[in-house]
């Protein structure tokens, strides 16, 4: 039960701050939609061409936000010590750690599947496949969030992480990314996706039971 | 309150090594309830590895340490200690309270409340000032409030009187001597005199 508290306490603590420091939720959404409204700038009057690489352009900048907004996931903690105090506690490190991812997800993966359907429709994306647009980025985004965690717990100690943090996450985004973007290309047609989902689901409950322990483990290295 | 007059942390035969410099080797020492362990040393003599090396954060080189003659990471030990290191550990955008909510719901309930605790630090009229607000002297204080609401027998204090001033160093010291008192130890690095004139302090040369 006292467990419960400081899981709560975690996800409450890092929601406050995303209040009071809003550029930390707004700016990987910002980024989301600027690169999505760019896309019918730069390819020009052919919707055809747009509607076909929508749900690929959907993805990759969901993917991309979530890159950029990776770093802030423990780089506060880290700078001022509340990491070390977070590891000290006697409950076990991997859950407090997947509070904070927890968090971070609400943070910066919830607004994205908010304004996707808008985007999508922006695009020419067909209706059929609006709802599963969504459900992939609602099973995917945590994944994203989940992995990345990794990443990030083993650079924060590095003054200059952010390339090595693209390079570790990036393939081990590679599988969501291609289910997902193949489902709703799918959905398109009005073809069955059981199956892409099905992996989807089963990728989120692996990352949300095998990520946080190698995060524990990484940021007790980062930390040393 | 306490009751751990059976508490003990032992380090065996301890040893560091940085970068291929011999900080310390074959470091032996017993700490009980009621005692204080003073550190000292230069700059760079390992007083702070050494102290990382008794949170757990860094593997020993050598030898071990036993919190009630166990490893520390198959104890109770994270149970009963609790770390103020060179950085504060708080959050500067959130409040007074806010952080000291957050360190209570990471631990156990101790001896205090929080508003007992922040009368003690005499941060009482700041429970809602946002802590960037703060001065370095008053986070450091803030700092110490979460030693006191929360449950632990063993202090682990690097440098705990930096940035505080005269009235607060004494403070600090009253507080450490009530909890030798109570039955806590505690472990610390100072370059100030401390002055703990009714409790058992070892020293511990580091050169």
């Amino acid at each position: 039960m006292a467990l419960f508290y400081a899981f709560i306490a975690i996800i409450r603590r890092d929601l406050l701050l995303a209040v009071r420091r809003r550029s930390e939720i707004a700016n990987p959404l910002l980024f989301f939609i600027l690169v999505i409204t760019l896309f019918p700038l730069g390819i020009g009057a052919q919707p055809h061409l747009l509607q076909a690489i929508a749900p690929g352009i959907i993805w990759v900048s969901a993917l991309l936000a979530a890159m950029l907004s990776l770093d802030s996931l423990f780089r506060s903690d880290f700078d001022d010590g509340s990491l070390e105090q977070i590891l000290l506690s006697p409950y076990p490190a991997s859950i407090l750690v997947l509070a904070k991812i927890i968090a971070h997800w609400l943070v910066t993966g919830l607004p994205l599947l908010i304004v996707a359907p808008l985007l999508a429709v922006f695009l020419g994306m067909p209706t059929q496949s609006l709802g599963v647009l969504l459900l992939t980025l609602l099973l995917g985004t945590p994944v994203l969030s989940l992995i990345g965690a990794i990443g990030v717990a083993l650079t924060v100690g590095l003054r200059r992480g952010g390339m090595i943090l693209s390079l570790l996450v990036l393939p081990l985004y590679v599988p969501v990314l291609i289910f997902a973007g193949n489902a709703v290309e799918m959905a398109g047609s009005g073809l069955p996706v059981d199956a892409q989902i099905n992996i989807l689901i089963s990728i989120l409950c692996l990352s949300l039971v095998l990520a946080p322990w190698p995060t524990a483990a990484a940021l007790k290295m980062s930390v040393n | 309150m306490h009751n751990n007059l059976a508490s003990r942390l032992q380090g065996s035969d301890l040893s560091c090594v940085r970068d291929d410099r011999i900080l310390f080797e074959e470091l032996c020492f017993e700490l009980n309830s009621g005692q204080v362990l003073l550190l000292e040393g230069e700059n760079g003599s390992g007083k702070t590895s050494l102290l990382r090396i008794l949170c757990g954060f860094r593997e020993p080189d050598a030898g071990q340490v036993l919190w009630c003659g166990h490893a520390i990471n198959d104890s109770q030990y994270y149970d009963d200690m609790a770390y103020v290191g060179h950085l504060d550990g708080v959050k500067k955008e959130l409040t007074v309270l806010e952080n000291l909510k957050v360190s209570l719901a990471l631990g156990q309930r101790g001896q205090y409340s929080i508003a007992q605790a922040l009368l003690k630090v005499q941060l009482a009229d700041f429970e809602d000032a946002l802590v960037q607000s703060l001065s370095a002297g008053q986070k450091r204080r803030l700092s110490l409030a979460r030693l006191l609401i929360t449950h632990n027998t063993l202090w682990i204090l690097d440098e705990p009187f930096t940035s505080l001033d005269k009235q607060g160093i004494s403070l600090i010291e009253s507080l450490m001597t009530e909890h030798c008192k109570n039955g806590g130890m505690i472990i610390l690095t100072s370059h100030h005199d401390i002055a703990l004139p009714s409790v058992d302090v070892q020293r511990i040369l580091l050169s």
